[in-house]
């Protein structure tokens, strides 16, 4: 189940992949590191297009692809956090209406697809199970000069993929933990200081973009 | 917010940050969370981090079948819902309230209806779920906050001047995470009054005889 294929339904990679306007070659996605980078990045960076398409054109068929792949996702995210069958089928439409109407705000040097979907999931977790407002930190004033960088983009694509194969490759106690952790299950002073997760790299990218902005401000 | 952020020091700890990610907390805890957040670019980074971890719990999550008709109603309410910016309304930008926080009161530092709670400490209780509470409190300079124990987790964020307690300083921005095992006296530094947003999941104990009552007219 862990390593099951996660690629969308279109096997095949795009040999160039669209970011705002720029083109990556798939060559350059091959630099990378590691081995896994080349397809991880490549699956990653194909639903970032189909965020795209959804965007730019109310493409239809990227939105069922991304459906398809995610919604039964989300529906499970939502049961396994203690919604009945019913209301989780309910929400993950939801998100996925939300996947839609927020396209326009994907940052792809932000986040993965999975995360952001998992970020809109959580949300109407909080709203609809928990009956809570949520607060959100301020948005940074990200500028027109913040603009996404394509390998910024792809490097965070990358960074995620490795990070979903490090806690796929932890010990089966361990990876269990994490996963009550967000189902809901634990406290958070259950949840041991040490996680022993494998942190670091997204968030080393994640601080050096905000450091940047921060420096574009002054 | 434009706190100078290589001051901060005192930070969110792993599992407050994994929870917030998860959505699992307490609304009185993700209020603080998300105003720490505001102010802290180590742990905006961080949060990021825990949610991609969030995403890809999600992705390894058995697939649940969903309705067979589910794309198609998905789509049809795509269509009956018009596109609908949700923004949030500017904030003051001389406030020492952040953001997350400005959505909680109504007022600023001086307009807002504070009680005094002794010693010369002010409090002012806000509305949230009833899992935890949180507060803001107002201590003069100088000034101890009055004794309490606590059996939770209690977060005290300081958004303007400073505290010490037996711990260290805690100065604007820093957060301080106390368990039950930390009994503590936090006193506000000379110069300028401390304001603090804090928030516990457990009553703070009182040792009068009506302590129900007394929960009930501090508010929480
Ligand atoms: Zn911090």
């Amino acid at each position: 189940m862990l390593m099951e294929t996660t690629a969308p339904s279109k096997a095949e990679v795009p040999a160039a992949i669209a970011v705002k306007g720029a083109t990556v070659q798939q060559q350059y996605v091959k630099v990378g590191k590691r081995k896994v980078t080349a397809d991880a990045a490549s699956k990653r960076m194909a639903w970032v297009v189909q965020v795209y398409a959804i965007r730019d054109s109310q493409d239809r068929t990227a939105f069922s692809e991304l459906f398809a792949y995610f919604a039964p996702r989300v529906k499970s995210f939502l049961m396994k956090s203690g919604a009945s069958p019913d209301l989780a089928e309910e929400c993950a439409q939801e998100v996925m209406a939300t996947l839609w109407h927020k396209a326009h705000m994907f940052d792809p040097a932000k986040a993965s697809v999975s995360t952001w979907i998992f970020t809109i999931a959580r949300n109407r977790k909080i709203d609809i199970l928990r009956k809570q407002r949520r607060p959100e930190p301020e948005e940074l004033p990200w500028g027109p000069e913040a603009e996404p960088d394509q390998a910024d983009a792809i490097g965070l694509q990358q960074e995620t993929e490795q990070l979903g194969l490090a806690i796929a490759a932890l010990p089966e106690e361990q990876r269990k933990l994490i996963e009550r952790a967000y189902f809901g299950e634990l406290s958070h002073s259950e949840i041991a200081a040490e996680t022993g997760l494998p942190l670091g790299t997204i968030k080393s990218r994640i601080r050096l973009a905000l450091d940047r902005l921060r420096h574009a401000m002054k | 917010m434009m706190t100078d952020m290589t001051k901060i020091r005192h930070h969110l700890t792993e599992p407050l940050l994994m929870g917030y990610a998860a959505g699992t907390l307490p609304e009185a805890f993700n209020l603080v969370i998300a105003t720490h957040i505001t102010m802290c670019d180590t742990c905006r980074a961080a949060l990021a981090e825990y949610e991609a971890v969030g995403g890809e719990v999600m992705l390894e999550a058995e697939p649940v079948d969903v309705a067979e008709d589910a794309l198609a109603a998905t789509l049809a309410r795509i269509d009956g819902s018009p596109v609908q910016e949700m923004s949030r309304p500017a904030r003051k930008a001389d406030s020492i309230f952040p953001g997350p926080l400005q959505d909680y009161i109504s007022g600023d530092l001086d307009t807002l209806k504070w009680r005094k709670v002794g010693g010369g400490v002010s409090q002012l209780v806000l509305k949230t779920s009833k899992d935890a509470s949180v507060r803001l409190l107002r201590i003069p300079a100088g000034t101890a906050v009055p004794d309490h124990g606590h059996r939770g987790t209690e977060l005290t964020l300081v958004l303007q001047g400073a505290f010490t307690d037996e711990e260290d300083r805690f100065g604007t921005g820093d957060v301080e995470v106390a368990n039950e095992d930390l009994n503590h006296t936090p006193v506000a530094e000379s110069g300028m009054d401390c304001i603090c947003l804090a928030a516990t999941d457990a009553p703070l104990r009182f040792n009068g005889l009506i302590p129900r009552i007394a929960q009930r007219f501090v508010g929480i």
